[in-house]
């Protein structure tokens, strides 16, 4: 178990900057999920954690040791890769032996620990099969397993479920959140999947082309989102932004005309984008309400409904109503916001305005 | 593969082109074959003939293996077939994983480099070849051939085998790091073995033109103690009186080496020329 610290660090490929001075103090046991789009950096970010790549400056401590200069073998990190990766000539006993045999363990430990991980991840029959013969969640269990023998400080999880499908993947994200709790050891798991994001992690670390846009824990990010990419990035479906300008405390002027009330607004901000999520929205008078929009499309998803709107001053928006509403497509709907559903940003720096 | 059921006439077509191509391939082999087993006046009289009891004879055989120094020639030919493909086998599988594993300067521009070695013959450099071989005094050695091989069969392993090692995943090289295995480890114990079908391809490619070639041994190495087997044959191929029997028998047994080989290799073979196409 060890706490990881990752200091500054950058790194670029050629001429393009891939992770721009990343900050990170993570601690001892922490479930940390660093989240974002592809090619945010998140991944590379991963590996330079393991070793597998160097960064261009900035250091990596782990448990209180500077690892920079260390190959991954001797960092005491593990790492579980979305595709298995098993040595595809071994059995799983000998894909979780090679790395503690590298090591120069002796055959007892090797043993003890190969019984250990068997019993966590209930894979003791399985001990003599090859990769080729297991099924896909079998092989991330044993990728797991790999892991775990290694009794590592750091664990180091590589969007290890997109490979499986859909029933699979919620079974070994439950398997993972378990043994989290059961080794009580530092993990980090790079997603780009927000549902194994919110569900994993303490805190999740939301990444945006090589900046670390946001850490905080799940209801952080989704209540207080720190800016207009974590806003829109956090929450399915996606937060629904409207421009508009703020001149007078108390009242928000969209782009197109129409005048709405807002409590939160307590100053003058100038341009600002408000962000509204679909559940932010009560469906009122179309008459009287102050945003109108048409109905274009309404999802019906059985616990709830999803109606799109076109609104009359231009944009869309997405608006969560209980099933049995009894809207039809094309009708004209008024939208007013419900108490503390707005999330307002200052236009030009996308930051979060300060309520 | 798509296993709809085809037509007859689709399959019996696709066969008989098949067939028809075994037969003009195999035609030269047969006739080799056949007549290394008949006496000389049959060989004329009736080439496409098989042996009869009355023209069969084993004269060539005989001759060949009285006369000169078959067997040496035969151990030269192994030998240097042998050290040659190991080496190219295991410096262009070195080469091919550098090339496809390590992002280096000039990377790109190596494998070029390397790559053009295919597409220039060898035997142009025949001259410089043979004077580079006189200033380091290694004519008339085996070592001669065995380099100029090397030479010449690298670039096209490295070509095909650093294209094959580029699909091993690059996750299973990364977790062999992180178990703490050496690069050379990495290289012998993960990657060569999922390489092992190109590797037998390669190696088919790379030994079979050694093991027939005349032009290299008859230039670099025509001495009598370093002679090749396709060069000893020629010993009976005279100016005015050829000696047909003997010729025939000579290469019948030199094409025996080299169908064992290939038997070993074919199992993987057929893998490796498929799996690159059909992925």
């Amino acid at each position: 178990m060890a706490e990881l610290r990752i200091a500054d660090v950058e790194k670029s490929f050629g001429k393009v900057e891939v992770l721009k001075g990343v900050d990170l103090a993570i601690q001892d046991g922490e479930f940390i999920v660093l989240l974002g789009p592809s090619g945010c950096g998140k991944s590379t970010l991963l590996r330079i954690i393991a070793g597998l790549e160097d960064q261009t400056s900035g250091t990596i401590s782990i448990g209180g040791t500077t690892v920079d200069h260390l190959p991954p073998a001797r960092r005491g990190i593990a790492m579980v890769f979305q595709s298995y990766a098993l040595y595809p000539h071994l059995d799983v006993a000998g894909n979780w032996a090679l790395g503690l045999k590298q090591a120069g363990e002796t055959k007892e430990v090797i043993e003890e620990r190969t019984k250990e991980a068997a019993r966590i991840l209930e894979l003791g029959p399985l001990l003599q099969r090859r990769p080729s013969e297991l099924s896909g969640g079998q092989r991330q269990r044993v990728a797991i397993g790999r892991a775990i023998v290694r009794h590592p400080g750091v664990f180091l999880f590589d969007e290890p479920l997109s490979n499986l499908d859909a029933a699979l993947r919620a079974q070994v994200r439950f398997e993972i959140g378990r043994l989290h709790k059961q080794l009580g050891a530092t993990m980090v798991y790079v997603t780009h999947d927000q549902v194994e994001a919110m569900t994993l992690a303490d805190r999740i670390v939301v990444m945006h082309q090589g900046v670390v846009q946001q850490v905080g824990s799940p209801a952080d990010l989704y209540r207080t989102p720190a800016n207009l990419f974590v806003a829109g990035f956090i929450g399915s479906p996606r937060m629904n932004f409207l421009k508009g300008t703020a001149r007078q405390p108390g009242s928000l002027e969209l782009d197109h005309g129409a005048s709405l009330p807002l409590a939160e607004l307590r100053q003058p901000a100038g341009e600002v984008v408000l962000g509204v999520r679909p559940d932010g929205f009560a469906v009122g008078d179309g008459a009287t309400a102050p945003v109108r929009g048409k109905v274009v499309l309404n999802e019906y998803l059985g616990r709830e409904s999803y109606l799109h709107l076109e609104l009359e001053a231009g944009g869309r928006v997405v608006v969560e109503v209980a099933p049995d509403n009894p809207v039809r497509l094309d009708e004209i709907v008024g939208l007013e916001l419900k108490p503390r559903a707005a999330h307002l940003f200052d236009a030009a720096s996308e930051q979060r305005l300060a309520a | 593969m798509n296993r709809a059921r085809r037509s007859l006439t689709a399959e019996a077509a696709a066969h008989a082109i098949l067939i028809a191509y075994t037969i003009i391939a195999l035609f030269p082999v047969v006739l080799i074959l056949i007549n290394s087993f008949k006496d000389r006046r049959a060989i004329f009289q009736a080439p496409m003939a098989p042996p009869t009891p009355e023209s069969l004879s084993l004269i060539g055989y005989a001759t060949v293996l009285e006369q000169g120094n078959f067997a040496l020639y035969f151990m030269n030919s192994l030998t240097v077939t042998v050290l040659a493909l190991v080496l190219v086998l295991l410096l262009g599988a070195m080469a091919a994983f550098a090339l496809a594993e390590y992002r280096f300067f000039g990377n790109a521009l190596m494998g070029l480099y390397l790559a053009i070695g295919i597409m220039i013959p060898i035997r142009l450099g025949t001259v410089g070849i043979l004077e580079m071989m006189v200033a380091t005094g290694l004519v008339n050695t085996r070592t001669a051939l065995v380099l100029v091989y090397t030479a010449n069969g690298l670039p096209l392993c490295v070509f095909i085998l650093s294209e094959f090692m580029r699909n091993v995943s690059k996750d299973l090289k990364d977790a062999a790091r992180i178990d703490g295995l050496s690069e050379y480890t990495i290289f012998f114990r993960i990657v060569l073995p999922l390489v092992r079908p190109a590797m037998a391809t390669v190696a088919v490619f790379t030994m079979i033109p050694i093991w027939n070639d005349l032009w290299f041994p008859l230039i670099l190495a025509p001495g009598e103690a370093v002679k090749t087997i396709t060069l000893g044959t020629q010993v009976f191929i005279g100016q005015f009186v050829t000696n047909w029997n003997a010729v025939l028998a000579g290469l019948a047994l030199a094409i025996l080496p080299v169908l064992a080989l290939y038997l070993v290799f074919s199992r993987q073979l057929i893998r490796g020329i498929t799996s690159g196409a059909v992925k």
